[in-house]
């Protein structure tokens, strides 16, 4: 029996849900109806369809839900319990059954109300649930929020690792740097690079994808960042020169690995039921515990070490701190590896909790990262990291209340009201006037 | 700019004050009028002001140690700052709260420290920005220059008159920006006397100027009083403000430690303390009140 | 390769609804930035606002393509106000992060789902045209010569474009150059030294945002003239292209946003054509026609940055009026 790796899941369980979707949708294409199922998404290219039928008897106005790759979609089963959902991309989605649209009595027998699925060659997939007569799980409002607590830390974390790096910049060197964002999307597709074009062990891929991820942070503080302090440019300048940067690197992204979505291997590997509504998989265990282990790693360096006490002087008073013999600009230096390195970590994170690798998808969560960074108080990385805690847990909650697919404007109110109430975050001490 | 090499003698008004000097004595005719004014910066106390009054019609001076409040005071008055409590009037009126730009519209119009010449713009415009009233600002009517024009003209005539006294009119269309240090204070205190204030309030004149302007900028001061306003500026420099203060506030962290004219203060053994530190040993905060002094 | 149709394109994209849509949406920058120093980087929402709002009116509500495009004009007004009264109050980098949220959070709401029926979601809107086209003062027929022929619809939309550029242009030019101009001159250089001269900043900074708003949203319904609404072009990116054609032909004239826009747009144009025949003859190897698509785009980001640090007053600025340039 092969592994995958020391991370991923084991693949015959892979292989089995492989078969089992290339046989259904073998059948589902010879079984669906076109055309009559209830049918939203028309003008993606790819769908996932379904027909809900208890013992044969078609169950109409069952709610399906398909979400994944950022994108969110709902709809309900027609008279003939046939359903259709068109989606942007060949990636992985979750399909979720409602239950509660489900006529009393009966309920998901096997396999749970949510399956994972992925679109394959053909572009469309059949998802069916084996449904009858039975209890349902019923989830508690608690669960639900629990599960979505516990989501949102997982993705929490992993923005705190994108977003410290970015506030730290900001401290040190006033940059607001919109081109943060990709350095996120560097981690994950050297990642892909390392780990499956050159197909090297992923305990070898990784590392080297997050070393790959420091150099360009050597190289972005040498080759531009440096040089454009020494010519004194403003800050207002300096901000539109990563805005120009994020640009064109998103699009030399684009320009080497096209339009679509990759996976690394384990992605979307199944979630094992924890409790209450939480089902982890150990690649999500994994991700959380690597982000913990960092954040306590980093917080020992910034709290305890020479170069940290110096990164956190210059970011109170840099002209202080120059003054009191701190060479600046090697620590800067460093600040700019440290956040490059944090951000392409965070990337790979990124690309196991989509699931899927895209030439933009740093761009996607900058605001969130610049929300956290603002929410905690620009400048401190312990704000950064407890910002991105509440906007993550901000985000996942809220879907509980508003459509998954405005999930994020949650965050990005939360975002504008916190300028306007208390515009130093949470952190930051109000600083007098002159 | 010739200037006298001995400073003719200056007229100072006398007899402002009602009662025996001392820290917030009642003035004869107050053009502002504080109580209880209180700024704290987290733990830090800048401001404790509990009575003050500004006298109308003269120069008042504010003078102190570094850190003692002077600017911050400065700020609270002209709307840049709000206070933790406090209350005052100008003219009678209360102005606690009211924003600076409509402090500024009442007659109330101050200079900064590092001065707000606007660089970008040219000396003229500059000066017609000084003036109060502009039909011309309102968004609507700027789209028809009819409406405006007239009362523009009028306002670059005035603005010419008060260059050509500040000796600035050969520089009108040239940007701000290529003035020197000390033409760019003399454009800034003209550019504030556009609006015909009742009350002028400089925030250091006399920094960073050198020692060949500060006589012209000494008698353009002194003639704002001839002009029947009224003077309260920030300085450091004693000599200036013995010179041409007819009364001095003295603070020192945050507290009014005395005022009264020139020559009773200067003699006034707390006002020594306070900047010369002859009792360097012990704490500023006996003088200022805020350590008890411990008796025998 | 042909460089008779490279050409000929290239050419057209000058007097493109579009061209005109992105000079009007520069010119509503210019207002914001190069003259009131507001780091608004939310243009796009400015755009999408119109736009959506032209588009709805007539789908929705039924009005005439006049008044709907009078409610995008409003809505735009309104969408002004509520992104200023939270915003105008905080620093540089502060306004340029929540303004880019807000475009966002616009979009996302026209992006969902939840509202399909009114926005059309993801799908946007189409098939609004019948009461403009029913305006249309010009005969059938062709008009115009060469490269610039048009239909009696695309002239119709092309003569209303030029008169909106022309008549925004004078504008803001009137504008800036009356005392109101000054006072906004003065507040992009510092607030403070302004709101001592007793004025109100803030009414300002709000009155500005409102007329770059405004200019903006035409720019967004002149775009949608002739076409469609579709969420996906009101991105960020749009608001960033913009930015760099602002910056182009210089951010604090009046010519300058039309010229950068024009430029802009051309060289995208250009390349358009020109890329993806180059590949085809061969003469890039190693790219594919796809490719030769993104290319382009990494120009505009190179290009943005070389220009805001070689030549931040653009073409035809002055630097020494330049507020951002230290």
């Amino acid at each position: 029996m092969e592994s995958v790796s020391a991370r991923g899941i084991s693949s015959p369980k892979r292989v089995v849900v492989a078969v089992c979707v290339f046989l259904l949708s073998f059948l589902g294409l010879m079984v669906a109806s076109p055309a009559l199922a209830d049918t939203v998404g028309e003008e993606y290219d790819y769908r996932i369809s379904g027909n809900v039928k208890n013992e044969g008897e078609a169950l109409a106005s069952v709610r399906i839900v398909v979400s994944g790759d950022g994108y969110s979609a709902e709809v309900v089963t027609d008279a003939d319990g046939k359903w259709a959902i068109g989606v942007p991309e060949r990636a992985i989605y979750e399909v979720t059954l409602d239950e509660s649209t489900l006529p009393e009595g009966i309920a998901v027998l096997e396999g749970g109300a949510t399956q994972s699925v992925e679109i394959g060659p053909s572009g469309s997939v059949v998802q069916n649930f084996f449904i009858g007569e039975g209890e349902r799980v019923v989830i508690t409002l608690f669960d639900q929020l629990v599960q979505r607590l516990i989501y949102g830390v997982n993705f929490g974390l992993m923005l705190g690792l994108a977003a410290i790096g970015l506030s730290l910049v900001y401290g040190t060197t006033g940059l607001s740097n919109f081109s943060h964002a990709e350095l996120v999307t560097f981690g994950a597709l050297m990642a892909y690079a390392f780990g499956v074009v050159l197909a090297l062990p992923l305990w070898l891929a990784f590392p080297l994808a997050v070393a790959a991820s420091a150099g360009l942070g050597w190289v972005q503080d040498a080759g531009l960042w440096k040089p454009l302090r020494v010519r004194g440019l403003g800050l207002v300048q300096l901000m539109i020169v990563s805005i120009g940067l994020s640009l064109a690197v998103r699009y030399v992204f684009q320009f080497f690995v096209g339009g679509g979505t990759m996976q690394l291997p384990g992605s979307g590997a199944t979630k094992i039921p924890l409790f209450g509504a939480v089902a982890l998989s150990t690649v999500d265990l994994a991700s959380m515990a690597i982000s913990l282990v960092v954040i306590i790693l980093l917080a020992l360096w910034l709290l305890h070490s020479k170069t940290g006490k110096a990164t956190r002087a210059i970011s109170d008073n840099a002209a202080l701190a120059a003054a009191s013999g701190i060479d600046v600009d090697r620590v800067v230096r460093i600040v700019w590896i440290l956040a490059s390195m944090l951000a392409g970590l965070s990337g790979i994170l990124w690309a196991y909790f989509r699931p899927g690798i895209k030439w933009d998808m740093g761009e996607k969560i900058l605001l969130l990262m610049f929300a956290a960074v603002v929410l905690g108080g620009l400048g401190t990385a312990f704000g950064a990291l407890i910002g991105a805690l509440i906007v993550g847990i901000l985000v996942e909650t809220s879907a509980l209340v508003i459509p998954s697919d405005l999930k994020y404007v949650g965050a990005l109110v939360l975002l504008i009201a916190i300028l306007l109430v208390r515009p130093q975050g949470l952190l930051c001490r109000i600083e007098s006037i002159g | 700019m010739s200037s006298n090499s001995s400073p003719e003698k200056v007229q100072k008004t006398t007899g402002l004050h009602v009662g025996t000097i001392e820290p917030g004595v009642k003035k004869v005719d107050a053009i502002i009028s504080m109580d209880h004014v209180h700024r704290q910066f987290g733990g830090l106390t800048a401001v404790d002001v509990e009575h003050l009054e500004i006298p109308r019609g003269a120069i008042t001076a504010l003078i102190g140690p570094n850190g003692a409040g002077k600017t911050t005071l400065f700020n609270l008055l002209t709307g840049f700052d709000k206070p933790d409590t406090g209350e005052w009037t100008f003219d009678g009126r209360n102005i606690a709260g009211v924003p600076a730009f409509k402090l500024a519209q009442m007659g109330q119009v101050r200079t900064f420290q590092l001065t707000k010449a606007l660089g970008l713009l040219t000396v003229l415009e500059n000066m017609k920005l000084g003036a109060k009233n502009q039909k011309g600002e309102s968004f609507l009517r700027s789209l028809f220059p009819f409406l405006w024009k007239k009362q523009d003209d009028e306002i670059a005539e005035k603005a010419m008159r008060l260059l050509t006294k500040f000796k600035l009119d050969a520089k009108k269309d040239d940007f701000a920006a290529s003035l020197s240090g000390g033409q760019r204070k003399l454009l800034e205190m003209a550019r504030a006397l556009m609006s015909d204030p009742e009350l002028v309030m400089l925030d250091e004149p006399m920094a960073g100027v050198n020692p060949a302007l500060t006589q012209s900028l000494l008698d353009h001061i002194l003639d704002l009083k001839k002009e029947g306003m009224t003077v309260l500026f920030v300085e450091h420099d004693m000599h200036m403000v013995s010179h041409i203060a007819d009364w001095v506030v003295v603070l020192a962290e945050g507290r009014v430690v005395a005022e009264g004219p020139p020559t009773e203060v200067m003699k006034n053994p707390a006002v020594i303390d306070a900047y010369l530190g002859s009792h360097q040993d012990v704490d500023l905060g006996t003088v200022t009140g805020r350590i008890p002094k411990i008796s025998e | 390769m042909d460089w008779g149709s490279i050409l000929s394109n290239t050419a057209q994209s000058l007097l493109s609804p579009a061209t005109m849509a992105f000079a009007l949406a520069a010119l509503g920058l210019a207002v914001h930035f190069g003259f009131a120093g507001l780091l608004n980087f939310g243009i796009a929402g400015f755009m999408a606002v119109g736009a959506y709002g032209y588009a709805i009116s007539i789908l929705t509500f039924g009005l005439p393509w006049w008044g709907a495009a009078l409610v995008g004009l409003g809505a735009s007004v309104v969408f002004a106000i509520i992104m200023g009264v939270p915003t105008l109050r905080l620093r540089g980098d502060y306004l340029a992060i929540v303004t880019i949220a807000a475009a966002e959070i616009l979009r996302l709401l026209f992006l969902t789902t939840a509202f399909e029926e009114v926005t059309g979601s993801a799908d946007g809107l189409f098939g609004y045209h019948a009461s403009f086209r029913a305006s249309n003062p010009f005969p059938e027929g062709t008009y115009g010569f060469g490269p610039w022929t048009y239909n009696e619809v695309e002239f119709w939309v092309l003569v209303i474009g030029l008169v909106l550029v022309a008549l925004a242009a004078l504008f803001v030019w009137r504008l800036m150059h009356s005392p109101w101009g000054r006072v906004i001159k003065g507040i992009r250089e510092d607030e403070d030294a302004v709101r001592a001269l007793g004025k109100n900043v803030f009414a300002y900074k709000m009155q500005a945002l409102i007329i770059g708003g405004v200019i903006a949203a035409v720019g967004g319904i002149v775009y949608a003239l002739p076409s469609a609404v579709n969420p996906n072009v009101y991105v960020t990116s749009l608001t960033f292209f913009v930015w760099t054609a602002l910056l182009l032909g210089g951010a604090a004239t009046v010519f300058g946003p039309l010229l950068g826009a024009v430029l802009f747009w051309v060289l995208q144009s250009f390349l358009s054509n020109l890329l993806p025949a180059l590949v085809s003859s061969g003469l890039l190897p190693m790219v594919s026609s796809q490719q030769a698509a993104t290319l382009r785009f990494v120009l505009v980001g190179l290009g943005l940055v070389l220009l805001v640090i070689f030549r931040p007053q653009g073409i035809l600025g002055d630097k020494r009026e330049l507020t951002f340039v230290k």
